[in-house]
């Protein structure tokens, strides 16, 4: 494994209301390595990276013992503040959620949010982001062009350049491909993979193949807890677990 | 995703080239060995294997883990597939390689029982296939891989010609002489025991390139 950790889980437990969704979870992210967190649906994979940018804070209710750190700070801690975590730690989602505005102004706008006026340093981050974001080539004529008409991937594209334009350090992606074709798909994961040369990922995804064809490292959930967690190879070739080895063979889930 | 997983093929494809190279060395200082009689020379080849043996377990794990998390499909299916049990063909030619050199050093200091003849004409056969054989993984060349698989007859006849020969005018008129004949027909035995593995290696690469088995099936050669 890895030495270089950059966010930490240590003994989580989550609770929506009386209902425990993560029992006593531990787990590494490792700096600029992609993490899959895998498991049947209502396994807690999601909640649990909803904790790594106090999402889930925002949902009423819950309650969460145990701590998250980034570079070894606790991210809850009082003197944090929640925007913060969300700049360093961003997200992408399922269903792409662009801002119903421009291509260039969904870039620019988490710039101007933070701040920056200069109108040259706006304009050079938003080309540079998209050409990171592998969106470059497709857009470069239609930048005043609504955000909404791009397809599918492109406007996942698009929100994955939106988290780097705030020179975020942790991109979670929760089942981004869900709602994309196979050759989306394929653009998402090829970007994931150069990406990880300046990001930490961590990504949910029911898509065993994904997990398996993108990740450094797996980690496998079960009805809240972590069950297993390993080097992506270990965990497809030679699984510790039982129940590891049953679901990714497909016998269950 | 296309661009990753080719990088990846193309690296196991030059570490598959490395064993071959591997393979090809050991052979010519096992055949150097034997001709000069240098027990250095087989010494050489002989620790040299465990390096060898790492190789071949780093080659096997990086194809498990190509299949594990690429699920290839079709050319590529048959490349990692074939790729393993080339692996496997190259690393038993090197075993074998080291079998000659331990029979080297038996009789390096002893004087020769005869003057070779016909163990060099086998061994630049062995030689010869065994190139063959990783050009044609290399170029992906079928013709090539053809032309060792009707080499190997010829491989057979000189092993046989070499065991009658040893056996018939040595060990059957003179018992004292086999002492001095046995290392050399094993290392007979060993010699065509390459030109076994590089046929091997040769249908495998047939199967790689155009899906055809022609293991058991010698027909499907024409």
């Amino acid at each position: 494994m890895d030495n270089d950790i950059k966010m930490k889980a240590d003994k989580i437990n989550f609770f929506y209301g009386n209902t425990q969704a993560l029992k006593s979870v531990d787990l590494n992210i490792f700096s600029n390595r992609v993490t899959a967190l895998i498991g049947p649906s209502g396994c807690g994979k999601s909640t649990f990276i909803r904790l790594f940018n106090r999402m889930n804070e925002l949902i009423a209710g819950t309650k969460l013992t145990g701590k998250i750190y980034i570079d070894g700070e606790d991210i809850n801690s009082p003197c944090i503040e929640a925007v913060d975590i969300r700049r360093r730690v961003g997200m992408v989602f399922q269903k792409p959620n662009p801002f119903p505005k421009s291509i260039f102004d969904n870039i620019a706008y988490g710039l101007r949010v933070n701040g920056i006026k200069n109108k040259d340093f706006i304009e050079e981050k938003v080309v540079q982001t998209l050409k990171k974001a592998a969106l470059w080539e497709e857009v470069k004529c239609r930048l005043k062009e609504s955000a909404l008409g791009l397809s599918g991937g492109q406007q996942q594209r698009l929100c994955i350049a939106r988290c780097l334009a705030v020179e975020t350090e942790v991109i979670l992606f929760d089942e981004p491909c869900a709602s994309l074709d196979p050759i989306s798909t394929g653009k998402i994961e090829e970007l994931i993979l150069e990406l990880k040369k300046d990001y930490t990922i961590v990504i949910v995804t029911h898509n065993m193949q994904q997990a398996a064809r993108v990740s450094d490292y797996t980690g496998f959930f079960l009805l809240g807890e972590l069950i297993e967690f390993g080097r992506t190879q270990d965990i497809f070739t030679a699984p510790k677990d039982k129940r590891t080895e049953a679901y990714i063979t497909g016998r269950f889930g | 995703m296309v661009k990753h997983f080719d990088e990846e093929l193309q690296d196991l494809n030059n570490q598959i080239l490395k064993m071959g190279a591997f393979a090809e060395e050991a052979i010519f200082k096992s055949i150097e060995s034997l001709r000069e009689r240098d027990r250095n020379k087989a010494l050489e080849v002989i620790n040299n294997d465990k390096l060898i043996d790492e190789l071949e377990l780093v080659i096997d794990e990086k194809c498990l883990d190509l299949i594990a998390r690429h699920q290839p499909m079709a050319g590529d299916l048959r490349f990692i597939t074939t790729g393993m049990k080339i692996n496997a063909e190259l690393e038993r030619i090197i075993d074998i390689a080291v079998d000659i050199c331990q029979r080297v050093s038996e009789i390096a200091d002893k004087p020769l029982l005869k003057p070779l003849v016909d163990i060099p004409r086998l061994a630049s056969v062995a030689q010869g296939m065994v190139k063959m054989a990783i050009d044609s993984f290399v170029k992906r060349d079928i013709q090539t891989a053809k032309k060792i698989m009707l080499l190997d007859s010829d491989a057979d006849n000189l092993r046989n010609a070499i065991q009658k020969e040893l056996i018939e005018d040595y060990m059957v008129k003179d018992g004292q002489t086999a002492p001095r004949a046995v290392p050399l027909l094993l290392i007979a035995r060993f010699l065509e025991r390459i030109c076994d593995h590089a046929t091997n290696i040769a249908e495998d690469v047939i199967y790689m390139v155009e899906a055809k088995v022609v293991k058991h099936h010698p027909e499907e050669l024409k």
